[in-house]
């Protein structure tokens, strides 16, 4: 696992290094600044005060429950473009080299998308009501 | 196991240095900046501001962290406890983190990474998540309300950004941040939002979107869902969200300045400061996190549907058009690429 570290020279793994042990000491530090409020601040609870904020009325249903069907569509189109976009980014890195034959490529590749991209516009899928 | 201690025996002291450093600059602008916005908002509405905390109202920020450290921390009594508390956690984190790979001036970067563009596009998109557990985990009807809002307006808006970036990645022709600034010096004409305009255009809407601000606070929308994901948080959870926001605004304005503004380079070459460049890089900064506030008091939210109509009506269409019109022409004249 190390190995992978090491093999490109000690700058290259230590700056993803970095990013480890600071996703560790950011969350660690933010955990710890909670604890610390949880014990400086008063803790008087009561059972008004464990009731949802809902202006003063009393909830009748439970709040998990489905949802309109609308959110998932954008959902998967953002998951088509999301996923685009992890093929345009080494192509766009490399393009100045990859001169006539890149550009044709990726127009195709574009070019699906677009259409799949129009075909959800004219169906309404892109209208929120 | 070994290579890992080794490159922390090597560079122990710049580690620590550079991760306090950064906490103490994300912490110091969510502070600043909650101060900044309301002085801002009184100045803009033709009144004072907080003018009372130490002179001129600067000790406020002091006093709002001292009153939130110990306010009680309310919870309800059926939310979902552990999804409750880490979604703070999980806002903070990418606010802080992108921090890492930011060129703050020639030698002051804590992690070169050369995939940073990535990472950035990446580590930004946990505060969707976020603000979905926070939402969720409160099992509150205006919780979720904000939450599902927030979910489609979060992904929504990721699309335009992460396109909009490709031009300024095929005009470098790499991913990493310290390579972006270094090719756009040499004066003002050299930065990116000339030739990139539309995607500078675009990336600042989808921003002003990632990070929820007026017009597009509809995941909190105080005047009709109360303060929507965050209405159940109280006491720090609370203060960490909105530290996170503010952070993650300052975020965004470094971001775009970086990508389109030239980083720390200065407008003229003979303004350069040498290793004092993050002078330049803060004032710009400073000036497009201006911008965001000044938005705030002068634009009224968006509808729902005109959120979605102009994420994917408008800037995905607008940055797919402007990606071939960047490729068409660094096809015909070669020498726009590095």
């Amino acid at each position: 696992m190390t190995l992978g570290l090491i093999q490109q020279g000690p700058g290259y793994g230590a700056a993803y290094l970095y990013v480890g042990i600071f996703l560790l000491l950011v969350s660690g530090f933010v955990a710890t600044v909670l604890v610390i409020a949880r014990l400086i601040a008063p803790s008087r609870s009561s059972n008004t005060k464990g009731q949802i904020y809902e202006t003063g009325e009393a909830t009748v249903t439970d709040t998990w429950r489905p949802f309109p069907v609308r959110y998932y569509v954008f959902a998967l189109l953002f998951l088509i473009f999301d996923v685009e976009a992890a093929f345009l980014y080494p192509w766009a890195v490399v393009y100045s080299e990859l001169g006539v034959y890149g550009f044709v490529e990726m127009t195709i590749f574009v070019l699906i998308l677009v259409v799949g991209l129009a075909y959800a516009w004219k169906k309404g899928a892109l209208k929120w009501v | 196991m070994q290579s890992v201690l080794s490159v922390l025996d090597q560079e122990p002291i710049r580690f620590f240095v550079s991760f306090g450093v950064i906490l103490f600059l994300v912490l110091n602008l969510a502070a600043v900046l909650t101060m900044a916005e309301r002085k801002v908002a009184g100045y803009i509405q033709l009144r004072y501001g907080p003018n009372r905390v130490g002179p001129r109202g600067l000790l406020q920020p002091l006093a709002d962290v001292f009153k939130l450290f110990t306010k009680e921390n309310v919870s309800p009594n059926r939310a979902d406890m552990w999804i409750f508390l880490a979604a703070p956690i999980a806002m903070f984190i990418p606010a802080a983190l992108a921090w890492i790979i930011i060129p703050f001036s020639p030698s002051a970067v804590v992690a070169d990474l050369n995939v940073g563009i990535l990472f950035f596009v990446g580590i930004t998109s946990i505060g969707a998540l976020g603000v979905i557990m926070a939402g969720y985990g409160s099992r509150s009807t205006f919780s979720l309300l904000g939450a599902l809002r927030g979910a489609a307006q979060l992904i929504s808006y990721e699309v335009p950004m992460i396109l909009s970036l490709l031009g300024v990645v095929m005009l470098t022709g790499s991913l990493s941040l310290v390579e972006v600034v270094q090719a756009q010096g040499g004066g003002f004409w050299n930065w990116y939002f000339l030739p990139q305009l539309p995607m500078f255009f675009v990336f600042y809407i989808a921003g002003l979107a990632e990070v929820k601000r007026v017009p597009f606070d509809l995941p909190e929308g105080e005047s009709e869902i109360v303060g929507g994901f965050m209405v159940e948080y109280s006491g720090m959870t609370w203060a960490l969200m909105q530290a996170a926001e503010f952070a993650s605004l300052a975020l965004i304005s470094a971001m775009s300045v970086t990508l389109f503004l030239g980083g720390w380079q200065p407008p003229i070459e003979a303004l350069d400061l040498g290793n004092f460049n993050w002078a330049w890089f803060g004032l710009k900064t400073a000036l497009i996190t201006f911008t965001f506030q000044w938005i705030r008091w002068s634009v009224p939210r968006l509808r729902m549907d005109q959120l979605m109509n102009l994420g994917w009506k408008i800037l995905v269409p607008l940055c797919l058009v402007w990606l071939f019109v960047t490729a068409g022409l660094m096809l015909v004249f070669p020498s726009l690429g590095q």
